[in-house]
């Protein structure tokens, strides 16, 4: 379309609108009038609609949330730090089972010492008076 | 300088009379302001809510704009100087708020995307129960379904000023008030609305 068309010295003026437009016009204009008094005359229900606050469902739901994961949170937290001392008292018995056993092979090795020394000391040195009892036996053989 | 004790006392008690009326003219005052807003309501309400119908045609939104309209003029009644008419204030309102509307809906689409618009053959079923032929008003409802399929198809500026012309009868300077346009922009708008029903006419002839 040419663009000259839409200039307004080219259009119409609106006052000399042929008749049937004006006609068309006119009907339009009564049967928006029509309309409109018959909506501003109806009778109006009070429509009881469930209104749903959706703002104070979500913050509901966002602080039941919160609260589980803040309570699950403690509980997993609680449960972590409980596993964890089982898990080191575990060790430190363990750990003092080995010290005790490590203890006792000590001394037992220590008692088992003590006992080859004296063992070997008595076998080495003689008796005081086994000399002595050596020469009885042999007067007495000369008899 | 002498000084009259006589007339010192009375002026003294005019003025605290006057203090002690303050409130009550104040206060009529504020009656006349709501009695003045009260008759621009029942005078001016069906014109605002059939400009809003014919440019939403949704019932409902249209009540609401209409009731927003009035909520926001009684707020700032006190600012309406008088410099146009109250009906050209209060359409230059409700415009704004159609416009506010639109947007927001745009923006918002997410939300509450559902229209109440009833069809364009709906809005034409629309006819006065004067007394016509059943040819002639077949023939009334034609046109009226053909201006209403032209209206559809107009700009959003366009179908206010042709509303405003043709449904509300504006004279050019009141719809160049209320829509904030000059005079030479409406008639242009104007224009090109009526070239657009001559050409919906024409196409369907």
């Amino acid at each position: 379309m040419n663009r000259e068309d839409f200039r307004p010295s080219n259009t119409k003026d609106p006052e000399t609108i042929e008749p049937e437009l004006r006609q068309a016009l006119a009907n339009f204009k009564s049967s928006v009038d029509a309309w409109s008094d018959a909506a501003m005359s109806r009778p109006r229900e009070a429509k009881v609609q469930e209104r749903r606050n959706w703002g104070l469902i979500s913050k509901w739901a966002l602080g039941c949330v919160v609260f589980a994961g803040t309570v699950t949170g403690a509980v997993y937290q609680n449960y972590r730090q409980a596993e964890a001392a089982k898990a080191e008292a575990a060790a430190r018995a363990a750990e003092h089972e080995r010290e005790l056993a490590a203890q006792r092979v000590k001394e037992q090795t220590a008692e088992d010492l003590m006992a080859k020394v004296d063992s070997d000391i008595s076998r080495e040195v003689p008796s005081a008076l086994e000399p002595l009892a050596l020469m009885t036996e042999d007067e007495n053989s000369g008899h | 300088m002498a000084v009259n004790s006589g007339s010192i006392g009375a002026s003294t008690r005019v003025m605290a009379a006057c203090t002690a009326l303050q409130p009550m003219i104040k206060v009529s005052a504020e009656e006349i302001a709501a009695q003045e807003f009260e008759s621009v309501v029942v005078s001016h309400r069906p014109q605002i809510f059939r400009f809003l119908l014919a440019s939403t045609r949704d019932v409902d939104l249209a009540e609401t704009l209409t009731q927003d309209c009035f909520l926001k003029a009684h707020n700032n009644w006190s600012s309406f100087r008088g410099e146009s008419s109250a009906l050209t204030w209060l359409m230059r309102i409700a415009i704004n708020l159609q416009k506010d509307h639109w947007r927001n809906r745009r923006l918002q689409f997410w939300r509450h995307t559902r229209t109440n618009s009833v069809d364009l053959d709906e809005a034409s079923e629309w006819l006065p129960s004067g007394e016509r032929s059943a040819e002639q008003r077949m023939l009334a409802k034609e046109q009226v379904a053909r201006v209403w399929q032209a209206v559809e198809n107009l700009s959003e500026r366009q179908r206010t000023v042709f509303l405003l012309r043709f449904v509300e009868e504006l004279e050019l300077k009141q719809i160049a008030e209320s829509t904030g346009m000059g005079e030479g922009t409406v008639k242009a708008h104007l224009s090109r609305a009526l070239a657009r029903v001559r050409k919906e006419f024409g196409e369907r002839q």
